[in-house]
């Protein structure tokens, strides 16, 4: 049987090519750790596709009663302590391979253009074993088979994402990033551990195919037990993909080097969030109100992050609030039932977003570094490719058909319309929104007057990173042949119904005229957006807006104010109060004590004079009143 | 005809007195070690004096144990002396005073 030995390969490979860059890459050529690197993802990528060969020509074994084809792969056991049994256990089904492919995939491409973007760099082994890893991670995180052995893939990608995050970790900022997004994480893992032992506590085991199975039995509807588990859950995904209140970390994360921000904090790690909706499905559908809590997150953090984006002024930074608006709409998508467009989404998502990550990051090799758009301008005449590439990432996160990102956004907005009209209503507003500030940061970057003069000799990337630009591109454009049909569920959503049809949506599409109109809506509203775009930011003018609005757009709404204030404040009171409890209290009693000792000795010195007569009297009078308590008794 | 027993108990305190004054005051340490025999003296000769008048021999039994542990005691203390004298080239007691606090 070929199935697991591919399972354990895919995450394998990767952790291969960590220990070999880890271990020796420095002793390695530039071109062989590359060569490792870029290797063992493509062997894994190949794996996986091996995979998605073998679960669409073998029979599955054993039919699990609402798993469809889904093979386990026991590795060994993990915890093994009376009635906790936690197996090393592999899920190969539908979802996973999905899931895998996509990470595989554009991880591959990554890769690829990080060779020449990180080209010249001193931490060039470091980078390519930490990239490794984290790959080894994700793909661990989406084939685990058991609640419990996921969340090792989940710190893991946790982890790396800190350490890639704080790659430059000689510059203050992008230490304290890495710091920041991995506390900030770490808060939605509290709630992820939490849901791990409710799931214990109700099902016995963590085990994803036991879970879904009974889900229906063990949690009632709407029950505080069901409800306590998702929202423990969701916890853990919203710190995870950076959903309100725990979004704060990914703008900052854009510390790290560009093509992290493409693979980690666009395409991959933070749609694990989704992924872990979308994996216990069975288990948030038994939570409705959970459910209805999450689509309302998803919709409020999409038009909050469009928003944000609006008024941001550096190029990463505008990218990463469209990620978190884009993971908003994930979480809308599955908060109403929708997994596979769910899935859609994150797939087309991770296309053109890591595209408008690596355009970006082609953008800020041609000008050293630069990220701030007020010093850009007029770069389409010297980068024309680069310019054409981003053109093409923008459209798709506006929603131009007929792009990928039109038919998973679009398909997610008639999904929200069927649940709740008003979750529909702000998606489309934040659909607006997003086409205004990606025009907004296209023209800033490409257009209008070249700011940086004859400085410098900028021009489009080498052909290393041009080809995973331009593979992107070609994916970003034909993704939405996955996805989305008008009459009949799309590609991705039949491959994904066995596993998805304990909750299954609607399978069959409404068509007709409501779904013309809404589509014709959300064309117009996207269209419309490009146009103000265009007529407020075409000129490059910065102006534009209210600027009470405008102001409080820069601030965030004071969510960040409201941490400094809420948290960060208390905790420093607290480390101060500490500090002097331990100069004052603490310190005070060690050295009085030993100060006390001392001072004591100092006064009994005077008895050791060194003469033994000294010490025989001593012994005398010792004896004399021994004798003498015995007489007087 | 026989000494009575006060005479000797006199005669052990006198001795004990001797020893213990010799012991405070003299900085040889020779003469501090002899000091010291003679205390041990004094005492056996008590004991042996208490053990007479009980008509008992335990007494006179301890005696042989103080005498045998004395032999013991005078070799190592003897080679004490010498090795302090080798160190220091002095016997005198006041000099060696390295534990002077």
């Amino acid at each position: 049987m070929l199935i697991p030995v591919l399972a354990v390969l895919v995450p394998t490979l990767p952790l291969a090519g960590w220990a070999l860059n880890g271990l020796w890459g420095g002793r390695f050529t530039r071109r062989t750790v590359a060569i490792v690197a870029c290797g063992a993802v493509a062997a894994a990528f190949a794996a996986a596709a091996l995979l998605l060969w073998q679960i669409r020509l073998a029979p599955p074994p054993g039919r699990a009663p609402a798993g469809g084809p889904s093979w386990s792969v026991d590795l060994y056991s993990w915890i093994g302590a009376g009635s906790i049994q936690v197996p090393m256990r592999l899920l190969v089904d539908p979802l996973s391979v999905a899931m895998a492919l996509v990470v595989g995939g554009v991880g591959l491409l990554i890769h690829v253009y990080s060779v020449g973007y990180m080209d010249g760099d001193p931490g060039f082994a470091r980078y390519f074993a930490y990239l490794n890893l984290f790959m080894a991670s994700m793909f661990w995180l989406v084939l685990a088979g058991d609640l419990a052995a996921m969340f090792i893939g989940w710190e893991g990608v946790g982890l790396c994402s800190y350490l890639l995050i704080a790659f430059w970790f000689t510059r203050p900022a992008a230490a304290a990033a890495g710091v920041k997004a991995f506390l900030v994480t770490r808060l939605g893992d509290v709630g992820f551990l939490l849901g791990i032992f409710v799931a214990f506590g109700v099902f016995g085991t963590t085990d994803f195919g036991v879970m879904t199975r009974d889900a229906g039995a063990r949690l009632a509807l709407g029950g505080g037990a069901a409800t306590a588990l998702a929202l423990l859950l969701f916890a853990g995904a919203a710190g995870k993909s950076a959903q309100l209140p725990l979004y704060v970390w990914l703008p900052d994360a854009m510390e790290g080097p560009t093509p992290v921000s493409a693979l980690i904090h666009a395409a991959t790690m933070v749609t694990a969030g989704v992924y872990l909706i979308v994996r216990l499905h069975a288990v948030f559908l038994r939570a409705p109100a959970a459910m209805d809590l999450i689509a309302a997150v998803g919709a409020v953090t999409a038009i909050f992050a469009a928003a944000a984006a609006l008024v941001e002024s550096d190029l990463k930074r505008v990218l990463a609030y469209s990620t978190i608006s884009q993971l908003g709409y994930m979480f809308l998508a599955v908060g109403v039932g929708a997994f596979s467009a769910g899935i859609f989404h994150l797939t087309s998502h991770a296309f053109f977003k890591a595209l408008l990550f690596l355009a970006a990051g082609a953008v800020m090799h041609a000008l050293g570094g630069e990220t701030d758009m007020r010093r850009m301008g007029g770069l389409a005449r010297r980068l024309p490719r680069t310019a054409a590439a981003f053109a093409v990432g923008a459209l798709a996160l506006a929603g131009i058909p007929p792009l990928s990102g039109f038919f998973s956004k679009d398909l997610i907005l008639s999904e929200a319309f069927r649940a709740q009209a008003w979750l529909w209503a702000v998606g489309v507003a934040a659909a607006g929104l997003t086409a205004v500030y990606i025009v907004r940061a296209f023209a800033l970057t490409f257009l209008g007057a070249d700011l940086r003069g004859a400085e410098g000799a900028a021009h489009d990337p080498p052909p290393s990173m041009a080809a995973p630009m331009w593979i992107l591109v070609g994916l970003t454009v034909a993704g939405g042949a996955l996805g989305w049909s008008f009459t009949h569920p799309g590609i991705l959503e039949r491959f994904l119904l066995t596993v998805l049809r304990a909750g299954a949506g609607p399978t069959a599409r409404a068509g007709g005229a409501g779904e013309g109109t809404l589509v014709a809506a959300s064309v117009l509203v996207a269209v419309a957006g490009i146009v103000v775009g265009w007529l407020v930011y075409g000129r490059r003018s910065l102006r534009g807006g209210v600027p009470v609005l405008a102001r409080l757009l820069r601030r965030r709404f004071y969510i960040e104010d409201a941490y400094a204030v809420a948290v960060i404040g208390p905790v420093r009171a607290l480390a101060r109060a500490a500090a002097v409890a331990d100069l004052t209290v603490l310190d005070a009693a060690v050295m009085g004590l030993a100060r006390a000792v001392g001072r004591s000795g100092q006064a009994l010195r005077g008895l050791e004079t060194g003469y033994l007569r000294h010490y025989a009297a001593f012994v005398l009078v010792g004896v004399l009143l021994i004798l003498a308590y015995w007489v007087s008794r | 005809m026989t000494v009575p027993a006060p005479y000797h108990l006199a005669l052990s305190a006198v001795l004990f007195t001797l020893g213990m004054v010799g012991v405070l005051v003299r900085r040889s340490a020779l003469v501090m070690f002899m000091s010291i025999e003679v205390m041990l003296n004094a005492v056996n000769l008590a004991l042996v004096t208490f053990a007479r008048l009980r008509g008992a021999v335990d007494g006179q039994l301890l005696v042989f144990f103080v005498l045998v542990v004395a032999a013991v005691e005078v070799v190592i203390g003897l080679a004490i002396i010498v090795d302090v004298f080798r160190a220091m080239e002095t016997v005198d007691v006041d000099d060696v005073d390295l534990l002077r606090g």
